[in-house]
């Protein structure tokens, strides 16, 4: 018989042009976690997964579950319940803590050290050595934009400098997941910025990144996709826009401030079915046409309108929509 | 105004509760300490255990024998006790002198052959051989107390001895008590009272009866000759003891400090982000107690050094038992602090822990003071402390130049010390592993 004549997709064709390719595990894998204190259940049966080169949110007010789930997946807090698996190996085992790179939101550093010497520190404990140490130290040095700093102690550098190499010492063996716990806590705008600018070059480089924020601005910038947690468990997840459509399908809001008394000013906004943020009376709309009816309303009772405005709504919208709560109480 | 600040401070106090224990606590037992050893609180006054060594086995030397046994301070041994009684040979005298430099008895006494034939003398007219006091001159007390109490032996327990004495003074300078006798009787004594004269007027300006050199101590009824056989050849005298017993003191402190840096860690978040990592909770601790166990290593070498530069310590002829006792002195203390960390919460606890605890330590231990002051229960107590034992050690290797092998219950029992402090430690440090 003729090899040749035998038809493509037949039993005789080589069977390993017919295997599929082994799957990548999933870097990061959350599966119903949770995680108690005495009575409280700071995470209560969270799940989540996380892609190479994906940023995840996790978006949620202080006490939310963030930095316990964080604090689990690192190995830092024994769950009580669920599976946690890093490129599929357990959490707590070599290969995972290696796979594992965790920015805690303290300033976990040695003040009497220098830069160098703490990332140098950093990398031994994770097993680096000789030219590799010192190539991964310069590396991280210069992603922190601190590679003129390597001689200066810790505790002379700015708030913005300790920040990041403080980032730099969670990436020194240069993990493929890395964990951010609020990293741009109490630094100022350009520092934060610089920041951001090392995530997304992290993110660039195909590494995997959970980024616990408070900050709504924060999550629409830098993250894929944004879990939005609020007592120990996701109440939505999804994009940004995934999630303000889940939220609000086609509706705006309305931004409103009115001079008077504060106690007319509640009543008046309760019985509108709106909110009060920050001194402003917010309210979802269908149609931009309602504003003049609002308006008007407003004007009958007496309120004396400061300023108006119309915005699609944000996450912060979205956390106050699911919630009821702000992101920042 | 006062008022409320007095109150704030007193709220603020109420608060600090290890600030509350230093104030009351630590007081109490230093006054405690303190009274027992020095303040006669105690029943059972400090012992002196004394060598007997009788080479003359006549009637004074039995009945001086009998009378020493009688005293209450004094604890009379005349074979070594670990022995079974009935088998154990009596000490002889190089055994006697053997046992005292090796820190089994402070003093022996040795009474020759032909102390008997005239066993005590009036006024320094010393006739028969005298008794040989052997000492360790790190006790300066005990062989003034034995000194004094051998007089007094001498004095009760041999009344024939001083009767015949004293009849072979009359028939000496008297001879019958005619007025030509009583001329010669008042010269003689005139003689005596210019003879105490004279030993007052040497006892006032010079060095008690016990010397580093020895000495004939001629003022007493029984003649004694006092030689140390521990410390006579010894340039600094008791500084080996001070610089071990103060070394070990402030190492303690030194290593508590230095465990301390493990609640900073624990409280900035360094040591979870260090957990995080290939490093485990054993390893961390033992890469602290191996920092800190070199750390307080070159504390005592740096303290011996110093002692040997400006007080003539011999340390570079002592240099292996310096090393083996520096090094389980070092392992020891290191534990210790790390257990101190791993039991508190914060560095201020901790402050107030380790003081209390290491000046408790280093007061009944003998960093303070010697521990042969000490009463027998707290001598007990002591050995319950790193004090006690690294000193003994130090001791064996300066003072008594002992060998190497001599140390070995030191040894064994600071690094099993060490080993199960350190092993405690781990245990308690479980709370910083996970959440």
């Amino acid at each position: 018989m003729n090899d040749a004549l035998i038809p493509a997709g037949s039993a005789q064709s080589p069977a390993i042009e017919l295997q599929p390719q082994p799957l990548e595990p999933v870097p990061l894998e959350v599966a119903s976690l949770v995680k108690r204190f005495g009575q409280v259940t700071a995470v209560d049966g969270i799940s989540l997964a996380l892609s190479s080169g994906e940023c995840l949110g996790l978006l949620g007010p202080n006490g939310a579950g963030k930095s316990t789930l964080i604090r689990c997946i690192v190995g830092r807090a024994l769950a009580d319940a669920g599976r946690i698996t890093v490129f599929g190996f357990a959490v707590g085992t070599s290969e995972a803590r290696e796979a594992l790179g965790w920015v805690p939101q303290e300033l976990a550093l040695y003040p009497r050290l220098t830069c160098g010497e703490n990332l140098a520190a950093f990398g031994r404990y994770h097993g680096l050595s000789g030219s590799k140490l010192a190539q991964s130290v310069t590396w991280c040095l210069e992603w922190a934009a601190l590679g003129d700093r390597a001689g200066d102690l810790v505790k002379n550098l700015s708030g913005g400098m300790k920040r990041r190499l403080n980032m730099a010492a969670g990436i020194i063996h240069r993990p493929r997941v890395v964990l951010l716990d609020e990293p741009t806590v109490g630094v100022d705008p350009q520092s934060r910025n610089r920041i951001f600018e090392m995530i997304e070059a992290l993110r660039a480089e195909g590494t995997a990144i959970i980024y616990t924020t408070h900050y709504m601005e924060e999550a629409e910038r830098l993250c894929d996709r944004v879990a939005i947690i609020d007592h120990g468990r996701i109440v939505a997840q999804g994009t940004n826009r995934e999630l303000i459509q889940n939220s609000f399908a086609s509706r705006s809001q309305v931004l409103a401030r009115f001079a008077g008394p504060s106690d007319e000013i509640a009543a008046w906004v309760e019985r509108h079915n709106g909110r009060l943020v920050d001194g402003a009376a917010q309210f979802t709309i269908e149609q931009s046409t309602q504003i003049a009816g609002l308006l008007d309303d407003a004007a009958k009772a007496g309120l004396e309108l400061v300023d108006v405005s119309l915005r699609r709504p944000n996450l912060e919208s979205v956390f106050l929509h699911l919630t009821g709560r702000e992101l920042r109480d | 105004m006062i008022i409320p600040i007095v109150r704030t401070a007193l709220m603020a106090l109420r608060r600090d509760r290890p600030a509350l224990a230093m104030s009351f606590i630590l007081p109490i037992g230093f006054f405690s300490i303190f009274a027992v050893i020095f303040g006669g609180q105690h029943n059972s006054t400090a012992k002196i255990k004394v060598i007997l060594v009788d080479q003359d086995r006549s009637r004074a030397s039995l009945e001086l024998a009998k009378g020493l046994e009688r005293e209450d301070s004094l604890v009379i041994s005349t074979r070594p006790s670990f022995k079974d009684k009935g088998a154990a040979p009596d000490y002889t005298a190089a055994a006697a002198e053997a046992a005292v430099k090796a820190g089994d008895a402070p003093v022996a006494l040795i009474i020759p052959a032909g102390f008997g034939q005239s066993p005590i003398s009036f006024g320094g007219a010393q006739t028969g051989p005298a008794i040989q006091l052997l000492s360790d001159a790190s006790d300066m007390i005990a062989p003034q107390m034995v000194g004094g109490l051998l007089q007094k032996a001498a004095m009760t327990a041999m009344p024939a001895a001083m009767a015949e004495q004293g009849m072979k003074y009359t028939d000496q300078y008297v001879g019958g008590l005619t007025p030509e006798q009583r001329k010669i009787m008042s010269g003689n004594l005139e003689q005596l009272r210019q003879i105490e004269s004279r030993l007052d007027a040497q006892a006032d300006g010079t060095a008690p009866a016990h010397s580093a050199q020895g000495s004939a101590d001629s003022g007493g009824l029984v003649a004694v000759k006092v030689r140390s056989v521990v410390g006579e050849n010894k340039n600094g005298n008791m500084i080996s003891f001070y610089a071990a017993g103060i070394g070990v003191m402030f190492l303690l402190f030194t290593a508590s400090n230095s465990a301390g840096a493990l609640l900073e860690e624990a409280e900035s978040g360094t040591l979870d982000r260090v957990l995080s990592s290939r490093v485990t909770m054993t390893t961390l601790l033992a890469g602290k107690l191996a920092f800190n166990t070199m750390l307080a290593f070159a504390q005592l070498a740096v303290m011996f050094l110093w002692a040997q530069a400006f007080f003539k310590l011999d340390l570079f002829t002592h240099i292996p038992g310096f090393v083996i006792m520096a090094l389980c002195t070092a392992f020891a203390v290191a534990a210790f602090g790390m257990v101190l960390a791993s039991i508190c919460h914060t560095r201020a606890q901790l402050g107030a822990l380790s003081t209390l605890v290491i000046l408790m330590m280093s007061a009944i231990g003998g960093s303070m003071f010697p521990r042969f002051l000490m009463p027998p229960a707290m001598l007990k107590a002591g050995l319950f402390t790193i004090n006690a034992w690294a000193i003994d050690g130090f001791t064996k290797v300066f003072w008594r130049d002992l060998p190497v092998s001599e140390l070995w219950p030191q040894v064994g029992v600071l690094l099993a010390v060490g080993i199960a402090l350190f092993l405690i430690a781990r245990r308690i440090a479980r709370r910083w592993e996970y959440a």
